[in-house]
């Protein structure tokens, strides 16, 4: 049970003078239940990586197995993929449209043919799960706050029961609280439910707070792959193709230069806390 | 008086149901008086609904306040007649740059406002030279915004208010689209207006680093003004701020962990060389 991806080659206009090749030779295995985060300057294809995975694009070349089945085989089911593998997109509060909180989340497990009951069953179970209460449910999606919309939208996708579910830069624009309420919902969901989360930022503190793991897209290549606090190693290559490392980072790299005998890896405030606490005391 | 004063400034919203009766009244600015100097830096803060974009609209006329009054150098907005020249006397640069931005080549879009104002053809030229020499985008003059990054969408975005010579620029989350490094050439680009131009700038924003160099800060809540000083002043209020649904500079924040651990630090620490000075390393 995973998303395997062999040898993956996107090119945008194929056999046309505007031919562009946006993603090259990508080899990638993502295991069940892990957190990944995915970075990458605009235009690096991260995006158009994303959209692979649940069959809205279809590689040029490559082999795309869900599951260990090839989606791109004769009869194989797309509509299942897309309810396997749930894609919020960038201000997903634009798609928001029906006239109550709980309508509007009922309209995907709705589509899929269930019966009434499962729908509401699935559709409190959603809400419940990004933190909107009842009071929110007979609302009118479009009276919430932006972070209450963004949870009403990603509720939506999470009453398909997916699997996977790929969020393409879910707090852009929210304020700090929001910020560190939807990370923090997402990283509950991945731990109780054993959900595969991947989650497009381009916040390179929110990334070293909750993922596992780091893919970093460059010019449509995988350029790190790794756990965050190797990738943020590469801290002067990542500067290079429009990326940093986390603040704290830069920190600890300033103070071990003036002296202080820290570990310059530290990626958290936690962890750079404790840190310099231990290189003060020792 | 400044270059926008506020004196008792109320807006509010009309709430209506589907058959349009009125359910309520929300103020989405309740009674906020300000002064701007000009060739201020000024910040504001504020999380999702707190009213600072509702206000910022106030400062170029978008929307004109319910109760009190808004002079922006002198011009009282109310006045039907005076929005014209208040709308070349405070700019506006808005969240997504791909809204903004509307000729086929870079030069041609940031000609667009002084053609408009009846700018003589050899005068837009210049101006249109000295605003992407000011926000480092000259060389690009001749290409086609479509191909720019986020970071550079926005600096076009940023030249094309310029060379309509406002006195004030007013940003609405100008960075909440962008990759890192996009929001380093932002920030850098938006400091030079104010330092080397003198264009009074009020940066409304998400990222605490963005605004620690600003002069004064105002922090809104409620559409109340609810704090309002200095960088240092406002940081050194961690738990209020983070009441607010606001955040610190991750250096401020690892700052206030190690004082709290027992490291002697003073409050409001807002750069790495800050804390490597209070930390005695040098």
């Amino acid at each position: 049970m995973s998303i395997v991806l062999e040898h993956v080659n996107y090119i945008y206009g194929e056999d046309t003078p505007l031919a562009l090749r946006a993603l090259n030779d990508i080899c990638l295995t993502i295991p069940d239940g892990q957190f990944v985060g995915v970075i990458g300057h605009t235009g690096s294809g991260k995006s158009t990586l994303m959209q692979h995975l649940n069959g809205l694009i279809k590689a040029t070349e490559g082999h795309i197995y869900f599951n260990g089945e090839d989606i791109y085989q004769k009869d194989y089911d797309m509509k299942k993929l897309r309810s396997k593998v749930g894609l919020v997109f960038q201000y997903p509060e634009h798609q928001l449209f029906e006239i109550d909180v709980f309508t509007d989340v009922c309209f995907g497990p709705k589509n899929l043919g269930l019966d009434k009951e499962e729908v509401k069953r699935r559709a409190t179970d959603a809400l419940k799960k990004v933190g909107l209460g009842e009071e929110f449910f007979y609302q009118s999606p479009f009276e919430l706050s932006g972070g209450q919309k963004r949870r009403a939208a990603i509720a939506g996708v999470l009453a398909m029961q997916p699997q996977v579910l790929i969020l393409d830069e879910p707090t852009a624009g929210l304020d700090p609280r929001g910020r560190d309420d939807i990370l923090k919902q997402i990283k509950q969901l991945q731990t109780q439910t054993g959900m595969t989360i991947l989650l497009v930022s381009h916040s390179m503190e929110d990334v070293a707070e909750y993922v596992d793991r780091i893919i970093v897209m460059n010019k449509g290549s995988v350029m790190f792959d790794d756990v965050p606090k190797k990738v943020f190693q590469h801290y002067k290559e990542l500067e290079e193709v429009g990326l940093a490392a986390p603040q704290v980072t830069y920190i600890m790299h300033a103070l071990k230069e003036k002296g202080l005998d820290v570990d310059v890896n530290a990626t958290t405030i936690h962890e750079a806390a404790e840190e310099i606490l231990r290189a003060l005391k020792g | 008086m400044g270059i926008i004063e506020a004196r008792d400034v109320v807006y509010e919203y009309v709430r209506r149901d589907e058959e349009g009766n009125v359910e309520g009244v929300t103020k989405a600015v309740n009674d906020v008086s300000l002064d701007i100097k000009q060739g201020d830096f000024i910040a504001i803060l504020g999380h999702n609904g707190s009213g600072k974009s509702t206000l910022a609209k106030h400062m170029n006329a978008i929307l004109n306040p319910t109760e009190g009054t808004i002079w922006v150098d002198g011009m009282d907005t109310n006045e039907e007649e005076n929005v014209w020249n208040i709308r070349q006397t405070a700019g506006m640069v808005f969240q997504n740059p791909d809204n903004q931005i509307i000729g086929q080549v870079v030069e041609e879009d940031v000609g667009f406002g002084p053609e408009n104002m009846g700018v003589p053809t050899k005068e837009i030229w210049e101006r249109v030279e000295e605003s992407l020499k000011a926000v480092g985008m000259y060389q690009f003059r001749k290409h086609s915004p479509n191909k720019l990054s986020g970071g550079q969408k926005q600096r076009v975005s940023i030249a094309g208010v310029l060379a309509m010579h406002p006195k004030c620029i007013v940003l609405d989350e100008p960075t909440a689209m962008l990759d890192p490094s996009g929001r380093k050439e932002v920030i850098r680009a938006v400091r030079g207006l104010n330092q080397v131009e003198g264009v009074t700038v009020v940066l409304i924003t998400h990222y605490m680093e963005e605004i620690i160099h600003a002069d004064r800060v105002f922090v809104m809540d409620q559409g109340k003004i609810a704090m309002e000083g200095t960088p240092r002043e406002i940081f050194s209020q961690v738990e209020k701020l983070k009441s607010l649904r606001l955040d610190v500079p991750q250096v401020t924040l690892l700052a206030y962990e190690l004082k709290k651990q027992g490291i002697p630090l003073p409050d409001g620490i807002l750069t790495t060389d800050e804390l490597i000075r209070a930390l005695g390393l040098e």
